[in-house]
C-alpha cells in the first residue's frame, strides 16, 4: 500500500510540475464554456425581419410601427405573397417573418381573435427563439394597450413555426456537449500520455522490474486523472448553474454517479490507446483522432444524429459519449431519473467493462 | 595551401541567461587538417559547433568559417561544409540509394552529378549488395560510413563529425578513420568530436575544452608532453579533474 | 552462482540478437559484456531482468529461474537500462524516494550503500534531474538502482556517451560496490573498460566470441603485435596494406598495429620496406597486446 500511495504521490508531482498542461487542464474547460456560453447570447439587436400583410390595416400598421421602433428589430422588406418567404430566407437576408392574416383589423373588433404567424429561420435556435420571445412580448404590450376600455378583450394570436430546425435544440445543450469533450480528454489522452511518456523515458522497463505489480502502475497512473476529471465536471456544472443560469433539472446526485461512469469509460479507453502505442505523439494521435473527433462529430452534441446518414447513425452507437450526451441532458435539461436513462447506463457500464478487461489482458508485464 | 586557415575563432562566446556555455574561445584550424575537438560532457562542446556551422548565434566574437563570417553569411557556411552526427544520420525508412538521391539534391547536386558520385560511392565502400536495402536494415557501423560520405557528397572545405563512431565496433571504427584519413588527404578539413581518447591521438592537432573554455590545444605528442601522460586518456583526466 | 545462462537464443522477425549464449557470473564478480551495439547485450540484460522470454534456453539470476520466478528476480535485481533517464520534472531526492518505495524501502534504510554515491549529488537534491549533468544524472541512476539492496546489479551501457573522467568515476564506484558484495553486470561499448572487469565475455553479432579474464583474453592472441610510426599516418596505412606479409593493419593511437604472416618475422625488413616507400621518422617496436587487437581478431 505504501507503494502504491507513493507511486501516486509521484503522479501528482508529474501533474502540478508540468504547468502548461496544467493550464490546459483546467482553463480549457473554462474557456469552452465561456465561449459556447457567450457566444450564445440571449441579447438580439436589429435583427433585420421581413412583414408579409396581408390586411393593411390600421391595426396592422400600427403592430409594424411598433415592433420598427423597438431597437430589436428592423424591418427589411414588405413581401407580397407567401411565395417569397422562402426566397428571403435562402439568400440569408432576414431572420423571421411576420404574416398578418387577411381583415385582421375586422377579425379582431368583431371576433375578438386575430392571428399573426411568426416564421423564424432556426437554423440558429437561440436566435430563432429569442426572436420569438421578443415579438411576443410585443404583440403582448400592444394588446395590453387597445384592451384597456374595453370590457371584452381582444386578442392577438400569434402562431410561432420554426423552420429548418423544428425540434429547436436548446441553448443549454452546449454544456452535456462540453462535459462529454472535456471528460473525455482529460481522462483517455492525458492517462494515455502519462503511460507511453514513461515507456519513452525507460522508467516503465524499471517499474515492470521492481516488486510494484502492473495494476498498482495502473490504478496509480489513473486516480490522478480521476480526480482532475471529477473537478473538471464540478467545474463546468457550477459555470453554467452560476454564470449561465442554467437550472439542473434531475439529481446532482444522480449526474455526479453517472459522470464518474463515464470517466472511467475513457480512463480505460485511454489505458487501451497506452498499450498499443510506444510514443506519447501516437497515443496523442490516436486520442485525439480515434476519439476526439468521434465524440465531436457522432456523439449528436453538435449534429443531430437524426439527421446523420444510415452508417452514421449506426456507427454512433458505438460511440461511448453518445449515450453520455443523451443521460446527461436527461438529467440536466429534462431531469429525469434512472428510470428513464437506465438502458444507456447500461450500454456505458457494459462498454466500460469491456475496455477494462482488453486493456488489463493487452497490459504487458514484459516488453514483447 | 596547407597553411591556410579554414576556420579562424576568436573570443567566441555563447551565453544562455545567466550561464555562459561557451567562453571566449580562440583557434585556427588549417586546411586539411584533422582537429580533433574533446571535452566532458557539458564542457560546450555541442554548443561551439552549433555556432561553426551556423545554426546559432554566437553572444560575442569573431568567426569566419570557409571564408564567411557566422555572424554574417550562415547560409554561406551551410553550403560550403559538411555534417554529420551520431543522432542524424541518414533516413532509415528511406534505401541508400534514395538518402544518397535526396542529400546530393539537398545540397544542389545535378542529377547527372548525383548518378556520378553514387556510382563511385558504390564502387569505394563497396555498396553494391545493399544499395537498395533500407538504411533501417543496416548495421550501425555500415550507417556511419554512408552517412560520412553523404554528408562529403557536395565536396565541402569542411566537414564535422559529432561523435561519428559512438558505439560502433573496433574494427568499423577503424576502417572510419582510415575514410578520416583520406578525406584530410585530399585537402577537406575534418573537424571531429569522441569520446574515445585513442581516436584523440589519430588527429593532427586536439583542443581540450573544461567548462566553457579551450585549457588545451595542441598536437597528441606535445600534449602528452605538456601534461606528463603517457596516453590523450591521462591528459584528459588530469585536465578535466583540475 | 549469481548468474547462469544456458544456451539462450532470441529471434526476432528475421534477426537473431541473441545466439545459443552460455554463460556464468559468480557470487560477487564483476563481469563485462564488451561488444558494439548491435551486439546483443541488451536483449541479454531484458531476458535475465525478465522483461523478455528467450526462445531457447535457460537463464537463473540469483537462484531464481527467469520464466518461473520472474516475481522473486525483480525483488532482488538492480536495474539501469541503456536508456535510463530517470524523471526529468522530479528533484534528486524525489527521484530517489520514489524508487525507495516502490521497492518497499525507505532511502535512510539503506543509505550505507549508497553514501559515497549519493554525498556527490546530495549538494544539488533539490534540482530536478533534468538539470543535472550527464555525470550526476548517471550517478542518481545508480543510486536509484541500489536503493533496495539488490543482490544481483545490471547495468546496461552506463557509460555510452559519458566522457572519460565521468567513466572513470563511474567505474571506481563498481570497484567499491563489489567490495560490499554485490554482483554485477554491466555492458559496454568502449573495449578500454574491459581491463577493469574481473571477467569479460567479448560478444558480437549474438554470438560470444571469447569468455574469460581480461589477462587470459590478450594471451589467447595468436600473434606477435609491434607499434608502427612514421610522419605520415595515412600513407603508413597505405603502405603496410601493400606491404606482401602483412597480416593485419590497424591504426592505435599514436601508432599503428601490426602483426606479420612470418613466424620469423624480423622489424627489421619491414624498417627497409617502409624506407623504400618513402617514409621518414620510422619507429618500430614491440607492443602489448589489448583486449581491441583480440576482438577484432576475433570478430574478422
Amino acid at each position: 500500500m505504501k507503494r502504491f500511495i507513493g507511486f501516486i504521490k509521484k503522479e501528482f508531482y508529474h501533474i502540478f510540475r508540468d504547468r502548461r498542461s496544467l493550464f490546459i487542464l483546467f482553463g480549457m474547460p473554462i474557456a469552452q464554456i465561456m465561449l459556447f456560453g457567450f457566444a450564445i447570447t440571449n441579447e438580439i439587436n436589429n435583427v433585420d425581419i421581413a412583414i408579409l400583410d396581408h390586411s393593411k390595416d390600421i391595426t396592422s400598421q400600427e403592430i409594424i410601427n411598433k415592433i420598427a421602433s423597438s431597437k430589436y428589430f428592423s424591418i427589411k422588406q414588405l413581401i407580397k405573397n407567401e411565395a417569397e418567404i422562402e426566397a428571403v430566407f435562402k439568400k440569408g437576408k432576414v431572420k423571421a417573418v411576420l404574416i398578418f392574416e387577411k381583415d385582421f383589423s375586422k377579425n379582431l373588433t368583431k371576433e375578438n381573435n386575430a392571428t399573426i404567424q411568426i416564421i423564424t429561420d432556426a437554423t440558429d435556435p437561440n436566435t430563432a427563439n429569442t426572436i420569438s420571445n421578443y415579438t411576443n412580448s410585443i404583440l403582448q404590450k400592444y394588446q395590453q394597450e387597445i384592451n384597456k376600455n374595453i370590457k371584452t378583450p381582444y386578442q392577438i394570436v400569434p402562431k410561432t413555426r420554426m423552420v429548418y430546425n423544428p425540434e429547436l435544440k436548446s441553448v443549454f445543450m452546449f454544456v452535456p456537449g462540453v462535459m462529454t469533450i472535456i471528460l473525455m480528454l482529460v481522462s483517455a489522452m492525458m492517462t494515455s500520455i502519462s503511460i507511453t511518456r514513461e515507456k519513452e523515458l525507460g522508467t516503465m522497463e524499471i517499474l515492470l522490474v521492481s516488486p510494484i505489480k502492473p495494476f498498482q502502475v495502473i490504478v496509480g497512473k489513473v486516480i490522478p486523472y480521476v480526480f482532475l476529471s471529477i473537478i473538471n465536471a464540478i467545474v463546468i456544472v457550477l459555470l453554467s448553474i452560476f454564470i449561465f443560469k442554467m437550472p439542473i433539472q434531475g439529481s446532482l446526485f444522480l449526474l455526479g454517479v453517472e459522470s464518474v461512469l463515464f470517466i472511467i469509460t475513457a480512463l480505460a479507453l485511454g489505458i487501451l490507446i497506452s498499450t498499443i502505442s510506444a510514443t506519447q505523439q501516437t497515443a496523442m494521435m490516436i486520442s485525439l483522432m480515434g476519439l476526439m473527433l468521434p465524440t465531436i462529430l457522432l456523439s449528436g452534441f453538435i449534429f443531430p444524429i437524426a439527421s446523420m446518414p444510415l452508417p452514421l447513425q449506426v456507427i454512433s452507437n458505438i460511440i461511448p459519449a453518445k449515450w453520455f450526451v443523451i443521460i446527461l441532458k436527461g438529467i440536466m435539461l429534462k431531469g429525469v431519473g434512472l428510470t428513464f436513462i437506465w438502458k444507456e447506463t447500461l450500454i456505458l457500464v457494459v462498454m466500460t467493462l469491456f475496455f477494462i478487461a482488453l486493456s488489463i489482458k493487452k497490459y504487458k508485464i514484459r516488453l514483447e | 595551401m596547407k597553411s591556410k586557415n579554414v576556420i579562424k575563432v576568436e573570443n567566441l562566446t555563447k551565453k544562455f541567461g545567466d550561464f555562459t556555455a561557451v567562453n571566449k574561445i580562440s583557434f585556427k584550424v588549417k586546411t586539411g587538417e584533422i582537429f580533433g575537438f574533446l571535452g566532458a560532457n557539458g564542457a560546450g562542446k555541442t554548443t561551439a559547433m552549433k555556432m561553426l556551422i551556423g545554426i546559432s548565434i554566437p553572444t560575442s566574437g569573431d568567426a569566419q568559417v570557409a571564408g564567411f563570417d557566422v555572424f554574417k553569411n550562415p547560409e554561406d557556411i551551410k553550403k560550403n561544409i559538411g555534417y554529420m552526427s551520431q543522432k542524424f544520420a541518414l533516413y532509415d525508412d528511406l534505401t541508400v540509394k534514395e538518402n544518397i538521391t535526396f542529400f546530393g539534391g539537398i545540397y544542389g547536386l545535378s542529377r547527372k552529378q548525383i548518378e556520378e558520385k553514387r556510382c563511385l560511392l558504390v564502387e569505394e565502400l563497396g555498396l553494391q549488395d545493399i544499395v537498395n536495402e533500407l538504411v533501417g536494415s543496416l548495421p550501425l557501423g555500415w550507417k556511419q560510413k554512408i552517412s560520412f560520405s553523404v554528408a562529403l557528397l557536395h565536396n565541402p572545405k569542411i566537414v564535422f563529425l559529432d561523435e561519428p563512431t559512438g558505439g560502433v565496433d573496433p574494427i568499423t571504427r577503424r576502417q572510419f578513420w582510415e575514410m578520416i584519413y583520406k578525406t584530410a588527404n585530399n585537402g577537406t578539413t575534418v573537424f571531429v568530436t569522441t569520446h574515445y581518447m585513442d581516436e584523440a591521438e589519430y588527429c593532427d592537432r586536439v583542443s581540450i575544452m573544461v567548462d566553457g573554455k579551450i585549457e588545451a590545444l595542441d598536437t597528441p605528442t606535445k600534449l602528452k608532453e605538456q601534461f606528463k601522460a603517457d596516453t590523450m586518456n591521462d591528459v584528459f583526466l588530469k585536465l578535466a579533474r583540475g | 552462482m549469481s548468474i547462469l545462462v544456458k544456451n539462450i537464443t532470441k529471434t526476432f522477425k528475421n534477426l537473431t540478437a541473441v545466439n545459443n549464449i552460455s554463460f556464468d557470473v559468480k557470487e560477487g564478480e564483476l563481469f563485462g559484456l564488451i561488444g558494439p551495439d548491435g551486439a546483443g547485450k541488451t536483449t541479454i540484460f531484458r531476458i535475465l531482468t525478465t522483461l523478455l522470454f528467450a526462445d531457447k534456453g535457460e537463464a537463473i539470476v540469483a537462484d531464481y529461474d527467469v520464466v518461473k520466478d520472474y516475481k522473486s528476480i525483480r525483488n532482488n535485481v538492480g536495474y539501469m537500462p541503456g536508456k535510463f533517464s530517470l524523471y526529468q520534472d522530479l528533484t534528486v531526492e524525489e527521484n530517489l524516494a520514489f524508487f525507495a518505495t516502490i521497492f518497499g524501502t525507505t532511502i535512510e534504510k539503506n543509505y550505507d550503500l549508497i553514501k559515497d554515491i549519493y554525498i556527490q549529488i546530495e549538494p544539488f537534491k533539490t534540482r530536478r534531474a533534468g538539470k543535472l549533468s550527464g555525470g550526476m544524472k548517471q550517478k542518481l541512476a545508480l543510486c536509484c538502482a541500489l536503493i533496495h539492496k539488490p543482490k544481483v546489479l545490471f547495468l546496461d551501457e552506463p557509460t555510452t556517451g559519458v566522457d572519460p573522467v565521468s567513466r572513470k568515476e563511474f567505474w571506481e564506484m563498481l570497484k567499491r560496490l563489489q567490495k560490499k558484495g554485490i554482483t554485477i553486470l554491466v555492458s559496454t561499448p568502449y573495449m578500454d573498460e574491459a581491463a577493469l572487469c574481473d571477467r569479460i565475455a567479448l560478444i558480437q553479432d549474438g554470438k560470444i566470441l571469447e569468455i574469460d579474464t581480461p589477462q587470459e583474453i590478450v594471451k589467447h592472441y595468436p600473434k606477435k603485435i609491434y607499434d608502427v610510426k612514421t610522419d605520415n599516418m595515412y600513407k603508413l596505412i597505405e603502405c603496410l596494406n601493400t606491404y606482401e606479409h602483412h597480416y593485419s593493419v590497424y591504426p592505435f593511437g599514436e601508432f599503428v598495429h601490426y602483426t606479420d604472416k612470418r613466424e620469423d618475422f624480423n622489424p627489421k625488413d619491414l624498417q627497409l620496406f617502409l624506407e623504400e616507400m618513402g617514409a621518414v621518422n620510422i619507429t618500430i617496436q614491440p607492443t602489448e597486446t589489448t583486449i581491441e587487437d583480440t576482438f577484432m581478431e576475433l570478430a574478422k
